[in-house]
């Protein structure tokens, strides 16, 4: 008898759904508008409570079984109880989990199946912004770096292309390096 | 009302490997064009231009080139001159002055109304080419009115700009070859660079479009690729008709400053994305795929090359500009290289997808009789090139008799 030994590649990642979902969306568009929520509440100080449990997208509104939870705060140095992340830290945060996901969807996509991957995210900023002490210094980040370190059954340049293409496709990636048109209004 | 079996709308390349293509099989035609022949290469070209593909690359079927320079590349009105010799070899049916206006169908066959009066038609070949109109971004509607805009296919030459800062919007070809040009004229150029193709000049002793050509990349076809779609979206690679390198790093040693996509226009500053890395990385990560492919090709055969000159990677300045004001003279012009859109409003039938795209298969339309020519892509890598004409007319020419005799249901 002859064995033949069948690679898989598995990082969990469902790409026939997802595939599905694309050629849906291509003959639908307008199930492709998606709203997304997030609802701040103030604690004390600078410690915040965000819930999000609702979003719109598929045409319909969307409601999750639970509601997911995360809390800002500022550190000590800042005179703050440190009860969690600084805002600015979750935004790197968001940029390496959207990165994260894109490429492991983008390997599993191409058959590379992956062992370990690690993202390393480091912001520069100049705190004179925020403080007001300079009004020529931004208040974001003025560098942000991402290094990834990445086991996987593939030849470095193929890593490489893992990680352009999980930058071409991330939502979090476009919104950080791209300006967005921001509103913010008080409820009447 | 005239009535003639096909109408080729086009006099330019893929319009005349048509009309030669029909005149083999008997197929009675004529080709309307609203000026003459090769009109678009006449009037929507800069001065300085010469083909992307070196010399032996640019013939029309059963018209090899034989003049002195076949490793050179020819300005525009040489080409001209060639198209219009072709023309006239071939005795090419060509109605000039004549634009097309309207084109209808109904059960009895396409009529079509022209500035030279009506005329009907069993079958209509579409030439008039994937450039027909420069596509400039919605966001340029915000550029304060003191800038001077221009396209790559309205400018001729840089005493066209004024004296002073010039942003250049797109790297592919033009973009690149323009913002060498206007800095060479003494203008500081800001390239703002979005996805882009990079490809060397020469590479192992050998032009890289007799590379593509060698080992079949330009004949690749539109049924075995991956991602039609992708593949027709391909921008134009960095490369001039010259031995001059106009990739970004050559252009950052002449003192170019490139930065990210143009993103939005804001309050009077033009904001680039930073994600000008991934762009450069990603056009280094293809480039280098194809040169691997070159290279495992030439081994495969057991062929002798010179040794691989790869490129040096795209080199990014330290902290690319994110913003550039459009208001404190710094930038005095802008010129929008951001490609170009084919022109089919003059084409009155239910044959477009959601999107406003022509739909077709490698160049049959799907409404009966009616052909497209001379898109990327449109049947295989090369269509859009002088070189890929030929084979595209032949094929859809063959698609086309079957249909006038009666076979229309002939695959594509």
């Amino acid at each position: 008898m002859t064995q033949i030994e069948v690679k898989t590649t598995d990082n969990g990642v469902n790409v026939e759904a997802l595939l599905g979902a694309r050629q849906a969306i291509e003959a639908a568009p307008d199930a492709a508008q998606f709203k997304w929520r997030t609802e701040c509440e103030w604690v004390r100080g600078t410690h915040s409570r965000s819930t999000l449990q609702g979003f719109f997208g598929l045409g319909e509104e969307q409601r999750r079984k639970s509601a997911h939870v995360i809390e800002a705060d500022h550190p000590e140095q800042f005179a703050s109880a440190d009860a969690a992340a600084t805002p600015a830290e979750i935004a790197l945060t968001a940029l390496a989990s959207c990165l994260t996901a894109g490429l492991a969807a983008v390997a599993q996509n191409r058959g590379i199946q992956l062992w370990r991957v690690r993202a390393t995210v480091e912001g520069d900023m100049d705190i004179q912004g925020i403080l007001g002490v300079d009004a020529d210094v931004r208040n974001g980040f003025s560098d942000i770096r991402v290094t990834f370190e990445i086991d996987a059954d593939a030849k470095p340049d193929e890593i490489a292309a893992l990680v352009a293409q999980s930058q071409k496709r991330s939502a979090v990636f476009d919104l950080i390096t791209n300006p967005t048109n921001v509103h913010v209004t008080v409820a009447g | 009302m005239r009535s003639v079996t096909t109408i080729i709308i086009g006099a330019g390349q893929a319009g005349l490997a048509m009309s030669r293509a029909l005149t083999r099989r008997n197929v009675d035609h004529l080709i309307l064009d609203r000026g003459g022949v090769a009109t678009s290469w006449r009037n929507h070209r800069w001065d300085s231009l010469r083909m992307l593909t070196p010399n032996w690359a640019n013939t029309l079927p059963g018209d090899p080139y034989r003049g002195p320079d076949p490793h050179d590349y020819m300005r525009i009105p040489e080409l001209v001159a060639r198209m219009e010799h072709y023309a006239e070899r071939i005795s090419a049916p060509v109605q000039t002055e004549t634009e097309v206006l309207r084109v209808g169908g109904d059960e009895t066959g396409l009529k079509l109304e022209t500035s030279q009066g009506p005329l009907r038609a069993r079958a209509v070949v579409m030439a008039t080419g994937a450039c027909a109109c420069p596509h400039v971004p919605a966001l340029a509607a915000a550029v304060p009115p003191r800038i001077v805009q221009t396209t790559a296919s309205a400018y001729k030459r840089p005493g066209d700009l004024p004296d002073g800062g010039v942003l250049v919007v797109g790297a592919s070809a033009s973009g690149v070859q323009l913002a060498h040009e206007l800095q060479m004229s003494g203008r500081q150029v800001t390239l703002a660079v979005g996805w882009c193709t990079r490809l060397p000049r020469n590479y192992r002793g050998r032009d890289v479009e007799w590379w593509l050509e060698a080992t079949g990349v330009l004949d690749e076809r539109y049924d075995e690729v991956d991602d039609l779609e992708r593949a027709r979206r391909t921008p134009s690679p960095q490369l001039i008709g010259g031995p001059e390198p106009v990739d970004l790093n050559a252009l950052q040693d002449r003192r170019v400053e490139i930065v990210g996509q143009l993103a939005q226009i804001r309050d009077g500053q033009a904001l680039f994305s930073g994600g000008l890395g991934n762009v450069c990385a990603s056009a280094d990560l293809k480039m280098n795929r194809l040169l691997d492919a070159i290279d495992e090709w030439i081994v495969e055969r057991g062929l002798k090359a010179a040794a691989p000159d790869r490129p040096e990677p795209t080199r990014l300045p330290n902290a690319p500009a994110l913003r550039r004001s459009l208001t404190d003279g710094g930038i005095r012009s802008i010129l929008w290289a951001t490609g170009y859109r084919p022109d089919f409003s003059w084409l009155d039938m239910p044959v477009f997808d959601a999107r406003g795209r022509l739909r077709h298969r490698g160049g049959v339309v799907s409404s009966p009789g009616l052909y497209v020519m001379g898109l990327p892509f449109l049947r295989r890598r090369k269509s859009h090139q002088i070189s890929g004409v030929g084979g595209d007319a032949d094929e859809l020419c063959a698609h086309l008799r079957a249909y006038l005799d009666g076979g229309a249901c002939m695959a594509a």
